[in-house]
C-alpha cells in the first residue's frame, strides 16, 4: 500500500509518501507562482525520488492554504485534523502541539485519541510567525538557518519590547548601531517569538507532553526559547517538524485505504 | 509681552514654535535625528533665527513627545496627550475629539471645553494605523509619503488590501505592483486600510463633533475623505496652522500658563 500527503503551505509546499506506513520519500518546497504548480512541482519531486508513477500512488490526502487547488488529491482535510494526526502517529503520547509554519502560528490540543480538542490560530500579525525571523534575519544579514548556532554563542541577554515585526525590526537596528553582538540580539528575538507563542498557547492552556513543529521548529534556538518560555521540555520530534502536516495528511490517507 | 516655545520630539518629526502674545512667529519641522535632544535643538534654533530672536528671549519653553525627557534646554515637560489636547482646542475651539496619527503612534483623544481630557485611546504596539504604515507603503511605491494623498485623487477602482498587518500588506502591495496595477489605485487602498484600522480606534471611543484630525496624516486628503464615510461623520480641517504643529503649540500655551 502507498500514500500520500501533500501539505500546500503559503511558503511552502510539502509531499510525504508513506509505504506500508514507513516514509519511502518526502519533498519541501518553496512556493512558485499558484498553489496547482506548486503542488505538481513537489509531488513531481516526490515520486521522482521514490522512483514512482503518481499512478502507484493508491490515495492522495491534500491539506494546507492551497488545499483546494491540488489536482491530484483524493480529498482534503483541514491543516488543524493533519498536525494533529500526523503528532499523533508519531507521539501519542503528546496533548498540545505548537506549530510555527512561515506566516502563520497555531496552537492545537489533542486528546488520548488524537481528536482536536481546541485550537487557536494566529494569521493575522505577522509578529509570532517564521517571517518575524526571516524579516529580523535580513536585517541583521544573516541567513535564517545560522540563527540556531548564534543563539548558543550569546553572552548577554537582550530584551526586545516591540512585538510588531515593523517596530522590532527598528529596535534591531538601533540594536546593531549601539554595537550589540548578533549572537545577542539573535537570542533576544529567538525569546520574543517564544514568548509570543507561549502566551497563544497559554490562551487554550497547555496541557503536556508538547510537541513543536513547522519550518520554525527546526531553529534550536526557538526550540530551547519556547522550553523555557512554557517551562516544560518538549518531545524531541523524530521526522523534519516541517513535514509534519503532509505526513499527517499521508496518515489520514492510509487509514482511508484500510 | 510674553515670548514662549514648544517642542514636540517625535519619532519622526521634531517640532518648535514660538509664541509671541499668543500669536506664532516662528516655527519649524525638522526629520528626527538619532538623539532627542539633537532633533529638539536643531528644531528649536530652526524656528529661533526664523524670528531672529536668541534663546534668552524665551521667557519659557515647555517640551513634550516621546523624548520630552531628553531635553536639556526646556523649563519643563508636559504629556503629548496633554498637549495635543491643548493645541487642538486652540486651532480650533469647537473640536471635542481628536484623531492624532503621529510617525509610530496613533492617539484618540476626547476633550471638553476647557482642554481638559475626559478619556483617550492609543496604539503604538502595531505599525498598522500609524504613520509607519503609510511611510513602508510609500517607500514600496517609490513615492514621498506627502504624495500619497493626491495620487489617491486619481483612483478610480481602489484596490483592497487582504490584511491589516504591515508585514502581509507590504507583500500585498508588491504583488498588487507585479500585477500592473496602477500606482494611484494602489494608493487609494493603502489609504482606505490606514482609514479603516483608524476608524477601529475611532469609534470605541464613542466620538463628539467636532472631530479633527492632527499629525503629518491629517494632510492626506485620502485617508480624511475614506474616514469621514466610515465614520459618517464630518472631519473638520484646521486651517489655522499646520495640524502637525499641534502637539507643540500646545506645549508652548503650557509654556505660558508656567510662565
Amino acid at each position: 500500500m502507498r500514500v500520500a500527503g501533500c501539505d500546500i503551505g503559503s511558503l511552502t509546499a510539502k509531499v510525504v509518501i508513506l509505504k506500508d506506513q514507513e516514509i519511502e520519500s518526502k519533498t519541501v518546497q518553496r512556493c512558485v507562482s499558484t498553489p496547482e504548480k506548486s503542488a505538481e512541482s513537489v509531488m513531481d519531486h516526490a515520486i521522482t525520488q521514490a522512483g514512482i508513477k503518481l499512478a502507484d500512488i493508491d490515495y492522495i490526502v491534500g491539506t494546507g492554504y492551497g488545499q483546494k487547488k491540488i489536482p491530484f488529491a483524493n480529498h482534503t482535510e483541514s491543516e488543524i485534523t493533519c498536525h494533529a494526526q500526523g503528532v499523533f502517529a508519531l507521539l501519542p503520547k503528546v496533548r498540545t502541539i505548537v506549530d510555527i509554519g512561515g506566516q502563520d502560528a497555531k496552537v492545537v490540543r489533542i486528546n488520548d485519541r488524537g481528536v482536536v480538542s481546541r485550537y487557536v490560530y494566529n494569521d493575522k500579525c505577522a509578529s509570532g510567525t517564521g517571517r518575524f525571523l526571516e524579516i529580523m534575519a535580513d536585517a541583521l544579514e544573516i541567513s535564517i538557518e545560522d540563527m540556531g548556532t548564534y543563539h548558543d554563542q550569546a553572552k548577554e541577554k537582550l530584551h526586545i519590547s516591540n512585538q510588531c515585526v515593523i517596530f522590532a525590526e527598528s529596535e534591531v537596528i538601533s540594536l546593531i548601531n549601539e554595537g550589540k553582538e548578533t549572537p545577542d540580539i539573535v537570542c533576544g528575538l529567538h525569546i520574543a517569538l517564544a514568548n509570543r507563542a507561549a502566551s497563544l498557547a497559554k490562551s487554550i492552556g497547555v496541557e503536556p507532553k508538547v510537541a513543536f513543529t513547522g519550518g520554525v521548529a527546526k531553529n534550536s534556538g526557538v526550540f530551547k526559547a519556547l522550553e523555557r518560555s512554557l517551562k516544560t521540555l518538549l518531545e524531541e520530534y523524530p521526522i523534519d517538524p516541517q513535514i509534519s502536516g503532509a505526513y499527517g495528511a499521508a496518515v489520514l490517507a492510509s487509514r482511508h485505504i484500510q | 509681552m510674553s515670548v514662549v516655545a514648544g517642542c514636540d520630539v517625535g519619532s519622526l518629526t521634531s517640532k518648535a514654535v514660538i509664541l509671541k502674545d499668543k500669536k506664532i512667529i516662528a516655527s519649524a519641522i525638522i526629520k528626527s535625528k538619532a538623539k532627542p535632544q539633537q532633533s529638539a535643538e536643531k528644531a528649536f534654533v530652526q524656528a529661533l533665527s526664523d524670528c531672529s530672536l536668541d534663546q534668552a528671549d524665551i521667557q519659557c519653553c515647555v517640551g513634550t513627545g516621546y523624548g520630552r525627557n531628553q531635553i536639556s534646554f526646556v523649563n519643563h515637560v508636559v504629556s503629548e496627550i496633554s498637549c495635543h489636547a491643548k493645541g487642538a482646542l486652540w486651532l480650533m475651539p469647537s473640536v471635542r475629539t481628536i484623531i492624532d496619527i503621529g510617525g509610530q503612534d496613533c492617539k484618540i483623544i476626547k476633550i471638553d471645553k476647557t482642554a481638559t481630557v475626559q478619556n483617550f485611546l492609543t496604539n503604538d504596539k502595531c505599525a498598522s494605523g500609524t504613520g509607519r504604515f503609510l511611510e513602508v507603503m510609500a517607500q514600496i511605491l517609490n513615492i514621498e509619503i506627502s504624495e500619497l494623498g493626491g495620487l489617491t485623487q486619481k483612483s478610480r477602482s481602489p484596490i483592497t488590501l487582504a490584511s491589516t498587518c504591515t508585514v502581509w500588506a507590504q507583500a500585498d502591495v508588491i504583488k498588487h505592483l507585479n500585477d500592473g496595477v496602477p500606482p494611484e489605485d494602489i494608493a487609494a487602498g493603502i489609504n482606505a486600510a490606514m482609514a479603516n484600522r483608524v476608524s477601529i480606534l475611532v469609534r470605541s471611543i464613542k466620538p463628539e463633533k467636532d472631530i479633527c484630525m492632527t499629525g503629518g496624516v491629517a494632510k492626506n486628503q485620502g485617508v480624511l475623505s475614506v474616514m469621514e464615510k466610515i465614520l459618517g461623520q464630518r472631519i473638520k480641517k484646521i486651517r489655522k496652522a499646520d495640524p502637525q504643529m499641534a502637539g507643540a503649540i500646545g506645549a508652548a500655551l503650557f509654556a505660558l500658563e508656567k510662565m
